[in-house]
């Protein structure tokens, strides 16, 4: 597992100097996302509760205007592995929120504070109010971003190997697009569609529907960090990342003694093996 | 092979057993006292993986059936509640997704061993055909199962594959809406599929019961292909075979779970995180990486109906195999010109895998061409020809003889070792 | 040989115990997660406790409300009902165990242990019979308060087994007042 990981690791930085200085690659118009170092990267990779918690802030004074993040429950936020908040602290956040609850004796639905067991609550009814409130662009839901969207584009021959080793850099890719707004090129800003902004980060870009959301102290965060908006997107990204997998330091905390245990068996059952057939011939 | 059964009860209870109802016997016979050739390599170790990897699989899919919606509205969030939610789920539903590719990483080494060793020749041509059907319907249980957790690589995959059919003269679209129980993959297409993926493992199990029945009764290939002459040749199953495979599985699984615990996603489509939505198209449709040889053949012939036939083709010429192969040398080994042959198939192969992965585009579609011509020529044109043509190594008198070689080679004038 | 064979066959002995132990110890924690999947998932543990309001019913009359999938009975009793339920000595019940979550475990099954201390007229239980969970009917039975019509459980006005093969008395939820008749349970 090591010497393999190494190896790859050898062959990835091989081919990334040998790919350095090209920058839009392979897939065409996604530019690769800027690789970071994030903490839970690696077989060893855990949250920072302090990031995560940053980061939930982000979300929820920013991208939750308009986006939804549906697979996740208020009481997720305090399970461990996660921004571990508190039980009361989770209990003031869901309050916070309104949820359609009913329909009650009289065959109304009513409105209610939110609970821990509640699914986070979703901006827009339904993805048509959705889109219909962003000029026709739907405000994706983020439960899985970090997933589904990927960050790096490498080579065919390449891609596997570096993949194995850094993800397909799902993480990466949403930071990079909360940081990558910029003015467009000379040579393509007379086609500017109207409301768009130029964005060579975003996977269905370079023109995105979102104008940037993020700008220098959009939230205040408890813990002093300054706001920039590197640190915003950064924070964002990692609790996205958690919101894709709320259990994955479990994951990988089970897979060591999974694999150790296996490693345990093996020399074992081959030692058994050359005993047994120890005298036989084959 | 199976001759004269030794099996000799001394407890009295399975004794009264066997004299009723002879399971203990077929057991013993069958997996302890089974003699097997005692020159078998590591590659002989995959069938006993596929058993394990096929059992695994139907236990974690039963598991996962427990909380799973086969419903369009609820099948993503019903998986999404495996994630998150149940006990042990994040695991369990990564162990069945990452067990598929590890399943067909195992079938796909005991089909070229399969063929390396000629394992197909008289008298097993029954055993390698119950091998392709099992190859078959692994592949079509795969893709139904894929389509489960209703993802857009899900949803347009079925709606791909589903639409191959549509290439059969006069009755394509009849059968088409036929499949989809309606005029879209929509809600009946998942729920036929989830009752299919069901079903169609434990026919599986039905398949590989055969499979080894067959196995047990004209007993296994061996490296040198020289056919058992003597008890000299063999060994009992239990402990020998037994533990080799145990070790074999072990190592197997350690690949396996470093894959299930810490790249879990690596295998699979990151596209397919997201929810099916039958109004747009995913950039790149991409089948599961094990497919992808045969669906650069389909891709290869610019003719619709051709390229269905072609993609089938390449796997039901397996079935004639054992006849299309001419010479009376079972093993490789012994093959010089052959032996290249099957290497230059596997790179062929390999270079199929590649062409499926990329978009049919400029040069790919040149390639994709290219090895898709020679894979049919390997199997139609050079097999035949290489068997008449090739002059083969002399054969060892037997499966002993050759080991006693072997061994003198490695450490001349010397004790067995230990 | 033979001699020479002796400590090679413990050695021999050792290594398959130990493989066979660490083996089957591996076959036994797969069995956990197999197992383990079908306990409640974190989604059903955390199941919204559900508002009852209580001004609706009238006295003498009950509802049924769902709570964690099942039915849970809210009777508005009357004095009489109360007096009944109060006159019973502990001695005479068959489970003299007030199986009320909001009081200590073991408490009394006195009558004022199966309900709030000065709501006395509102008896909040699970409509969940404790012989085989079938739903116990209300105003009937033997006793003046539920019976249950599977294998003829009585309850009386307090909940509380009287007569039957059911073994204890009908549970109280964790239920807690929000305000003067409004409740919340769970």
């Amino acid at each position: 597992m090591k010497t393999t990981k190494s190896l790859l690791a050898a062959i990835a930085l091989g081919t990334s100097l040998v790919l350095s200085g090209t920058t839009a690659i392979a897939a065409g118009k996604q530019k690769n996302a800027e690789d970071i170092s994030f903490s839970f990267e690696g077989v060893f990779g855990h949250f920072d509760r302090a990031q995560l918690q940053r980061g939930y802030l982000v979300y929820k004074e920013v991208c939750a205007a308009c986006h939804s993040l549906n697979q996740l429950a208020y009481r997720n936020l305090s399970q461990p592995g996660g921004p571990e908040l508190s039980e009361a602290e989770v209990k003031a956040v869901a309050a916070e929120a309104t949820i359609e609850d009913g329909p009650n004796d009289e065959g109304e639905m009513f409105e209610r504070p939110g609970l821990p067991a509640d699914k986070f609550a979703s901006p827009f009814p339904n993805r048509e109010a959705a889109m219909s409130a962003n000029g026709g662009a739907y405000p994706a839901d983020l439960s899985l971003i970090t997933k589904k969207r990927e960050g790096f584009h490498f080579p065919w021959y390449v891609s596997p190997f570096i993949k194995l080793v850094k993800g397909n850099g799902g993480p990466e890719y949403v930071r990079s697009v909360l940081m990558g707004y910029q003015e467009p090129p000379a040579e393509v800003a007379k086609d500017a569609p109207e409301g768009k902004s130029y964005n060579p980060y975003f996977s269905a870009g370079p023109w995105i529907s979102m104008a940037a959301p993020l700008s220098e102290d959009s939230v205040e965060y408890a813990d002093g960090t300054k706001a920039s908006v590197e640190q915003m997107a950064t924070d964002v990204a990692a609790f996205l990342t958690w919101a894709g997998e709320p259990k994955m330091e479990q994951r990988k905390s089970m897979g060591f003694q999974v694999v150790l245990y296996l490693i345990l068996l093996s020399v074992l059952l081959f030692l058994t093996k050359k005993r047994v057939w120890g005298r036989e011939p084959h | 092979m199976s001759g004269h059964s030794t099996y000799n009860p001394t407890n009295p209870v399975m004794k009264w057993v066997d004299d009723r109802l002879p399971l203990p016997r077929l057991m013993y016979d069958s997996f302890v006292s089974y003699p097997v050739p005692r020159n078998l390599n590591y590659w002989y170790t995959f069938g006993g993986i596929l058993m394990i990897m096929m059992v695994s699989q139907i236990i974690t899919g039963i598991v996962l059936v427990m909380h799973y919606t086969p419903h369009v509205d609820m099948a993503f969030d019903s998986v999404e509640h495996i994630r998150r939610d149940v006990n042990f789920g994040n695991i369990l539903q990564k162990w069945h997704a990452v067990g598929a590719s590890f399943f067909f990483i195992a079938v796909y080494i005991h089909i070229a061993r399969g063929m390396y060793y000629g394992s197909y020749k008289a008298p097993r041509e029954i055993l390698w055909m119950l091998g392709v059907a099992i190859f078959l319907i692994m592949m079509a249980t795969g893709f139904m199962g894929y389509v489960l957790p209703w993802g857009q690589m899900s949803f347009w995959g079925a709606k791909v594959i589903t639409n191959l059919f549509s290439a059969v003269p006069f009755f394509g679209e009849t059968i088409v809406t036929w499949l989809w129980g309606g005029f879209s993959v929509d809600n009946a297409t998942l729920q036929r599929f989830f009752s299919l993926h069901y079903l169609l493992p434990f026919v599986l199990v039905g398949v590989v019961i055969l499979h080894v029945w067959a196995l047990h009764v004209t007993g296994q290939n061996n490296p040198t292909g020289v056919e058992v002459k003597s008890g000299q040749d063999t060994l009992a199953f239990t402990p020998f075979a037994t533990v080799k495979d145990a070790f074999a599985l072990s190592v197997f699984f350690i690949v396996f779970t470093a894959f299930v615990f810490f790249a879990p996603d690596y295998l699979g489509h990151s596209i397919n995180y997201e929810e099916a939505n039958p109004l747009v198209t995913p950039e790149h449709i991409v089948p599961e990486w094990y497919y992808l040889p045969f669906y650069a053949i389909l891709r290869a012939v610019p003719d619709k109906l051709l390229g269905v036939v072609a993609m089938f083709g390449s796997i039901l010429v397996w079935f004639i195999l054992p006849w299309l192969d001419t010479s009376k040398v079972r093993s490789a080994t012994y093959r010089p010109i052959f032996k290249q042959l099957f290497w230059l198939l596997m790179i062929d192969f390999f270079i199929l895998g590649v062409v499926g992965a990329n978009p049919p585009e400029g040069w790919w579609i040149t390639v994709g061409q290219i090895a898709t011509v020679y894979y049919f020529a390997h199997f139609l044109i050079l097999l035949p020809l290489v068997g008449l043509l090739e002059t083969p190594k002399p054969l060892p008198s037997s499966i002993s003889d050759s080991v006693l070689a072997k061994n003198a080679d490695k450490q001349p004038a010397a004790q067995p070792a230990e | 040989m033979s001699t020479a064979e002796a400590p090679d066959e413990d050695r021999r002995d050792f290594l398959y115990i130990a493989t066979g132990a660490v083996g089957a110890v591996g076959a036994a924690a797969l069995a956990i997660p197999l197992i383990d999947q079908m306990n409640p998932s974190a989604s059903v543990l955390a199941l919204a406790s559900i508002e009852v309001d209580l001004t609706p019913i009238e006295v003498g009359q009950s509802i049924t409300v769902k709570w964690r999938g099942n039915p849970v009975i809210i009777r508005h009793r009357t004095a009489k009902e109360i007096e009944e339920a109060k006159a019973v000595p502990i001695a005479d019940l068959p489970d003299p165990i007030a199986r009320n979550a909001n009081v200590a475990d073991g408490s009394e099954a006195t009558d004022v242990n199966r309900v709030v201390d000065g709501k006395e007229q509102y008896l909040v239980q699970m409509g969940v019979c404790t012989h085989l969970g079938c739903v116990p009917i209300g105003n009937e039975g033997e006793y003046d308060g539920w019976f249950c019509p599977c294998h003829g459980s009585h309850y009386d006005t307090a909940g509380r087994i009287r007569k039957g093969p059911a073994p204890e008395n009908l549970h109280v939820p964790e239920y807690q007042y929000l305000s003067d008749a409004k409740i919340q349970i769970g």
